[in-house]
Formats: structure tokens, sequence, C-alpha cells
């Protein structure tokens, strides 16, 4: 089974230390999600797993091997990442975008694909209900759809990690449970999957393994039930939590704004 | 598409080969008529074909590259930066003193060009401020191409230079072709065999390296094969603004604006319209002949103002 790790992880930007010390691993077969303020180093710590990134301290590995040292090629055919917003700088057909990737396994767009390329672009649209979008322009969709293409996207790589930053990120509630459904539903097939998230209770509801970070530090890692309890992310947020607990899963709401120090 | 581009390229290499004071020279019997096509028509119809292939394909590299549709050697001042060194080797007695000089200083400056705009805006970067720089960098080149031009001894050669930065292909020879057609050649060849990762920068950045796309070194192949290209083309041109601009906007819709697969009909648009431009200043009424690049000017700066005001308008404003 893929397993996706660090181990005392560093990374500065300039005198500020973004992330000191993360000790965290993330396994095949599971949704892992990482939540935590506004700030708190998400995004750096996905980009570092990706391999987009070298630390300053400490390591990313894959299976034993330094992400940020691995070939270019062969990393990509491992790893398949989603970046927040996920623009799309081209109107391109639907089709097209999914295409992309199949990069890694070279595809090359200017010319017929493949059988083995054509037959992953389709399972990928199938996989997200994107079949429809295919012969559609891209800049004619509304922004859910386009989500969904982005997602099939990702999924065409058939990566063994797939790592997606904020994917729900304004989405409206209908698209955001189908993603984390199509997110689950690829953590089931063997994938480690591993997303930011600020929606906590999307988190509470999909994840299998949730880490909580707050200024650059890891402040618990684990179960869902275990770190989003009022006591440990009401300290990482600067707010009181209460939860509401629905089909026995304790949904964590912001409750009471009680914010002094911004660094939490 | 390719092949009915590929015609209308051949069919105006044709015409302008027949085209200018004696129309149809090859009527004129075989000695006069055959030196005005061998020595007039025929560099002029290659050179055509080359500069415009070379402007049109670093239109659609730039413009895949920095994900902006408007990017252009001429407009962001890459074309201005090749003038400027290729002004330099004339003063210098480089020029005269060794025959690839005028190409290599044209390559050096319009590589020089891209970088300190590339280090300057990121990729992907919003249309004003690529446009802004783009309109420091020609200000810069133009400003020390009039402080070279102030130093020249000869106001004879003051006035020739202004012409050529005007823009043309008339009178060359074969000379001029042979010192730019390697160049343009080998960054055409670099261009096509990167297109794969044009593509995947339609995604920005970290999503195209996440697709195995080196990003730093990518940069560094298209600065070389961009200066090859416009360097080249400006050092036996002069500068010809526009046609990497039109170009790419010509064909995109029909190719799925997929940037890999803009690139050749690009450079076939390319070869389109520098090979018709040239043909009309020779058919145009002016009392003499009309520069090639005041004539695109003429007809490719309306076209930059209505791709900046649908740009405005489309999503893909930022």
């Amino acid at each position: 089974m893929t397993g996706l790790a660090t181990h005392s992880l560093v990374r500065r930007r300039g005198e500020r230390t973004v992330l000191d010390g993360i000790e965290v691993s993330f396994a095949g077969g599971q949704l892992s999600a990482i939540v935590g303020p506004n700030g708190a180093g998400k995004t750096t710590l996905l980009r570092l797993l990706a391999g987009l990134d070298s630390p300053d301290g400490g390591e990313a590995v894959l299976d034993g091997g330094r992400v940020d040292r691995l070939d270019a090629a062969a990393r990509s055919r491992r790893i398949a990442y989603l970046p927040q917003s996920a623009a799309v700088y081209w109107p391109l057909l639907g089709c097209d975008l999914v295409a992309l990737g199949r990069l890694p396994h070279g595809a090359d767009l200017s010319r017929p694909l493949a059988p083995t390329d054509t037959a992953a672009i389709d399972r990928a649209l199938a996989r997200v209900g994107g079949t429809p979008l295919a012969a559609r322009r891209i800049d004619e969709l509304s922004q859910g759809e386009r989500a969904r293409l982005a997602l099939a996207r990702v999924l065409a790589t058939e990566a063994d990690v797939i790592l997606a930053d904020e994917p729900v990120a304004n989405l409206d509630p209908a698209y955001a449970l189908e993603a984390m459904t199509l997110l689950e539903a690829e953590a089931a097939r063997g994938v480690c999957v591993v997303v930011c998230l600020h929606d906590l209770g999307l988190t509470a509801r999909f994840a299998d393994h949730v880490v909580l970070l707050a200024a650059g530090r890891m402040q618990a890692s684990g179960s869902p039930a275990m770190v989003l309890q009022p006591g440990v992310i009401d300290l990482a947020y600067g707010v009181g939590f209460r939860t509401v607990t629905v089909d026995g899963i304790a949904q964590p709401i912001a409750w009471t704004y009680r914010r002094q120090n911004p660094s939490g | 598409m390719k092949t009915v581009l590929a015609l209308l390229v051949v069919a105006l290499f044709l015409v302008s080969v027949a085209t200018g004071p004696a129309w149809w020279p090859w009527r004129l019997g075989e000695q006069v008529g055959w030196s005005i096509v061998l020595d007039l028509r025929l560099p002029r119809a290659v050179l055509g074909v080359l500069v415009g292939a070379a402007l049109g394909l670093s239109g659609a590299v730039l413009q895949a590259w920095l994900r902006n549709p408007l990017a252009e050697p001429g407009v962001i001042g890459v074309s201005a930066c090749a003038s400027f060194a290729a002004v330099c080797a004339f003063y210098s007695g480089l020029a005269a003193a060794f025959a690839l000089a005028l190409p290599l200083a044209g390559i050096l400056g319009a590589a020089v060009g891209i970088a300190a705009l590339m280090s300057a805006v990121r990729a992907g970067t919003g249309t004003v401020s690529l446009l802004l720089m783009g309109i420091a960098i020609n200000a810069i080149a133009a400003a020390l191409i009039s402080l070279v031009l102030a130093l020249a001894p000869n106001p004879f050669a003051f006035q020739e230079i202004w012409l050529w930065l005007a823009g043309s292909i008339a009178d060359r020879d074969l000379h001029h072709i042979l010192v730019s057609a390697p160049f343009i050649v080998v960054g055409a060849g670099i261009v096509l065999m990167n297109r794969r990762w044009l593509d995947a920068l339609s995604l920005g950045e970290d999503a195209a390296r996440s697709l195995g796309v080196d990003t730093r070194r990518l940069g560094l192949w298209l600065t070389l094969a961009v200066g090859l290209m416009a360097g080249a083309a400006t050092a036996v041109a002069g500068m010809v603004g526009f046609v990497g601009l039109v170009a790419p906007h010509l064909i995109r819709a029909r190719v799925g604006f997929k940037p890999g697969a803009t690139l050749v009909p690009s450079m076939l648009v390319g070869a389109i319209l520098v090979l018709a431009a040239d043909i009309a200043v020779r058919v145009l009424p002016t009392s003499y002949e009309l520069q090639l690049g005041v004539f695109t000017s003429l007809v490719g700066a309306p076209f930059l103002v209505r791709v900046i005001r649908r740009a405005q308008a489309s999503w893909l404003a930022t």
C-alpha cells in the first residue's frame, strides 16, 4: 500500500517559519484532510508533499524515497495534484482539459490519442459524471461543472496519490458533497487521497484521518472524532466551537468569536 | 486546415515572386527576367516565409508560455531589444567584419529582452502588468537605440537605420537568408519538441509541474527558441510588429485553443500575413514603397485594441 509521510519537515520563507517540524503519514486507501486556519501552512505542506517545493529541513517521502528528488516524469505518474482554484487559462474543450491528465503517460494533445489514454479519459469522465461535458467549451460551463472536469483531469492520471488543495471551495452544497463523495470513492479504490479543507463539517463526515495545523505546527493528527473536538480546535482557530451530532457524526460549528492572537 | 494554409503560403509565395514594378518578370527575356526573379524577388519571398513563420510561431509560444493572448515579440519589447543589439552590431563595425554578427546580436538582444520580461512578470500574470512591462522594455530599447544613433558620426547612416528599423524585406539577398534560416529552423524545432509542455501550462505553473514539466528548464529552452526566431527575424527584416499577435488569434478557436496545436498553424499564418503584407506594400499606390513594418502596424494595432476589449469582456481577463 502506498505511503506518503513527512519527517521533521521544516519550511521557511525569509524570517518566518511556515512549517515547523511536521511529522505525519498518509496511507493509501484513506481520505486524509489537512485542516487549520488561514495561513496555517496547509498549502505549503501540500506542495511539499507534491514535490513542487523543497523543504528547508526534514523530508517528504513517498514509499521511502524523497518526493522532491523523484524524477519529474516518475513523480507525475505517481502523484496527481489539484491546485487551489484550479484555473484554466484557455477555453479548452472538456475532453482536452481531462486529456491533460494523461501528459505524464506521454499523451500529445496535438496528435490522436492512444487507446489507453482515451480509455482512461472516458473512465475519469464517467466517474465524475462529466461525459456530457466532454464536448463543451469550459468557458460555457458553471463553476461546479468546471470543478467536476478539474477533478476528472486529476483522476485521468490514475496516480497512487491524489493531492487536492481546497477542492470544494466556492462550490454549492450539491457539488461539494459530490466532489467529496468522488474523492472518498478514490480512497476506497486504494488511492492515497490528501485534501486541504476549510469545511470542518465535510471533514468530520468524509475524512478517515485529520491533520490539524496552526501557525506552522501540527496540533493534532488522528480520527475526525479525536481531532475535531472543541477542546482541540478551539485553540487552533481562536474560536469557540460547539458540536451538533448528525447520524452519529459530531459536526463542529464555530460559535463564539474570541480571537486575540492572530497566530493562534 | 494545415494543408489549406500550406497551399496558401505556396500561392502567395508565387504571387510575391511575380509582383513588383516589373510584373511577371520572366517575360522580360532570359537574362533580365531571371536576374530579377533570382536576385530580387526570390530572396524577398523566401524571407517573407521565414520572417513570417518565425514571428507567428514566436507569438504563439509567448502567448502559451505567459498564458496571455496579448504576448507578442513586438508588444512586449523583444523585437525592440533585438533591434537595439543589431544597431549596436552595425555601429561597432562588427556587422561588416563578420557575417553572423548581425543575427547573433539580434538573438542575444531578443533573449535578454525575454529574460528581463520573465524576471519582472510571473507567467500567467495579468494583462495590465504584462503590457506595462512591455511599454517599459520598449521605451528603454527605443531610448538606447536613439542614444546609439545620436553618437553616430554620419547623418545618412542615421536615416538608413531608422528606415531599417521600420521593417522591410525589400532588397535582401541570399546572404540574408543564409544568416537567418538556420537559427529560425533550430528555434522552431526546439518549440515543437516542447509543445506538450505548453499544453500543460494551460493549468498554471504548479499543475504543469505536477504533470512532469520542468518549468525552469522549459523556460530556458523557450527563451533560447524565441530568441533565435525573433532575434534572427528582426536582424534581417527590422521590426515587423503584430504578426505574432494576429497569427495565433486567427487560428486558435479552430484548434480548440490547445496551445500545442496552435504552433504549426500560427507559423503558416505568420508566413501568409507577411507575404501578403509584403505584396500589399508593393501594390499600394504610395510615392515610395511603404515599409513592411509600417503596414503590419497599421493593420495590426487596431487588432490589438480589439483583443484587449475582448479580453476585458471575457473570463480570461485578470
